[in-house]
């Protein structure tokens, strides 16, 4: 818990939502990299490292079925009131968005593989910075999960856009590119769908930090917010 | 890349998930067998429940489901009403302390009581924990309020009273006295502690500082408590028994108990839809 908070006059239920905290953050992690050693097994057409990707998601869902169990017990055997179960509550839904993070992250590797069979395509170094982007999102929501940190969550949620102005701006690429090239179809359609999973993983960092917003707050983080995704009108 | 190890499972209350009577710990109390009149009425069936080591062990059930009736034979408390009667066992370091033969004032030491409201002795706060102490030893002055100041340390109550020790024990809060009473209990050093109601006359505060002095308590001794607050006990207990018209329906892991109990009776109790 932050430090404006005092603690539980049962110690254990401080030990118990600090573990609950630090779970998060470390599958959190372990999301980033996952999706920074897929795109590293991309741009390498490295086939080994990507299954190697493909693999590891087993552990986070490992992980967020551990959280989950967490979170039932501590329903159960604690009772949080008030902060303690926005917490708990946001807990369980930011270990699904991570999951679904993790997910998107082994599809990239499994692309990878795919793309591995046929010959190079010059559009997979744009990708680069666009997951880059996506990752760092991921880690910053991290980092104003631990820190309970409602501004930082909110620039998180206001750089999404720019992650769509990318994915927009590679859209339309490759589309030219497929125009150009009917050979490349296949593999830009691959690409297409691995530029996807990266927007997406910005989705759910969004998510994750309005449930940070949540937690501190109390209350939704229900601005309005311009949509930067504009592949509907292209 | 190699992802860091996942991280181990928690348990809140630190055992096993599948509570089988023989995991962990052996049991400090063994309860076999165990059928309690009193007078025809028959307020015990056949209880046969380990009580284990170090493990605070709740007892909870509608009212009249023999939880308390279950505690009091524990330490024979009954004896002292007429036309109560038990039958089976409940073993105690190998030995039947329902045997006619046991000592039931040093049964009463190593097995304290703590009740549902506050029962401090009309004497001082000293008095009330050095009282006990003399019914069973001879100790000097200084062993004798070393032994007073470990016991009220023990309890959090020192901070509170070191300077008015010779204050009445009627003069403390609720919750300060139902921890003097704790610590008149552990004076004595028992091995269990038995836990009646203790919270059920206080606030949420003093509630929550009992509930963690439980928790700090339980490392040195077995701890049972009975407990109409189902929450409570999902909160302080390892183990968890639930008794309904004198039997035992079930008996587990708290955590489970509370998240997948297997008897629906149990579910139902616990979810409040009995009856």
């Amino acid at each position: 818990m932050s430090a404006e908070f005092h603690e539980h006059i049962v110690k254990s239920f401080d030990e118990e939502m600090s573990r609950l905290t630090g779970e998060i953050a470390a599958m959190g992690e372990l999301a980033v990299k996952q999706l920074e050693a897929a795109m590293d097994a991309l741009g390498k057409r490295d086939s080994k490292a990507a299954q190697r990707v493909a693999d590891n998601d087993d552990a986070l869902d490992a992980q967020e079925h551990q959280i989950s169990d967490d979170v039932l017990r501590l329903l159960a055997l604690r009772q949080p009131m008030a902060r303690d179960l926005r917490e708990i509550l946001a807990a369980l839904r930011i270990a699904s968005d991570i999951e679904r993070i993790g997910d998107y992250a082994a599809n990239v590797a499994k692309r990878s593989m795919t793309l591995n069979l046929s010959a190079p395509v010059p559009l997979v170094g744009a990708l680069a910075p666009m997951a880059r982007m996506a990752g760092r999102l991921v880690h910053e929501s991290m980092l104003a999960y631990t820190a309970h940190d409602a501004e930082l969550a909110h620039a998180v949620w206001e750089r999404d856009a720019d992650l769509d102005t990318l994915y927009t701006t590679l859209f339309r690429e490759l589309l030219t590119y497929m125009m150009e090239d009917a050979r490349s179809i296949t593999a830009c359609t691959h690409l297409l769908f691995i530029a996807k999973n990266i927007e997406r993983i910005g989705d759910h960092a969004t998510n994750i930090a309005e449930n940070i917003w949540f937690v501190v707050r109390g209350e939704p983080l229900n601005e309005p917010r311009t949509k930067q995704d504009e592949t509907l009108d292209t | 890349m190699h992802a860091p190890p996942i991280p181990k499972p928690f348990d809140p209350m630190s055992v096993a998930d599948d509570a089988s009577p023989a995991t962990a710990t052996e049991p400090v109390i063994d309860i076999r067998n165990l059928s309690f009149y009193y007078g025809d009425f028959q307020a015990l069936k056949d209880i046969t429940l380990p009580l284990n080591r170090n493990e605070v062990t709740a007892f909870i059930g509608p009212s009249g489901c023999g939880k308390s009736t279950l505690l009091r034979v524990l330490n024979r408390i009954y004896d002292l009403y007429p036309r109560q009667r038990a039958e089976g066992e409940v073993v105690i370091d190998g030995r039947n302390i329902l045997d006619a033969r046991t000592d039931v004032n040093l049964l009463r030491a190593r097995v304290g009581m703590v009740f549902q409201k506050p029962t401090p002795f009309p004497m001082s706060i000293y008095e009330n924990i050095a009282f006990g102490i003399r019914l069973y030893e001879k100790l000097g002055k200084v062993e004798m309020d070393e032994r007073i100041e470990r016991a009220l340390q023990r309890t959090s109550l020192w901070g509170e009273v070191k300077d008015k020790l010779r204050q009445s024990g009627i003069s403390l809060s609720g919750g300060q006295q139902q921890r003097l009473c704790i610590a008149r209990a552990i004076a004595l050093n028992p091995e269990v502690l038995l836990l009646d109601e203790p919270t059920s006359a206080l606030d949420p505060i003093a509630t929550g500082r009992i509930e963690q002095l439980i928790e700090e308590l339980k490392g040195d001794y077995t701890i049972v408590i009975v407990t109409h607050n189902m929450q409570q006990a999902a909160r302080v207990s390892n183990r968890t028994a639930f008794l309904y018209m004198g039997e035992l329906v079930e008996y587990g892991a708290t955590a489970k108990i509370f998240t997948k109990p297997t008897k629906r009776q149990t579910e139902d109790y616990i979810s409040g839809r009995f009856g």
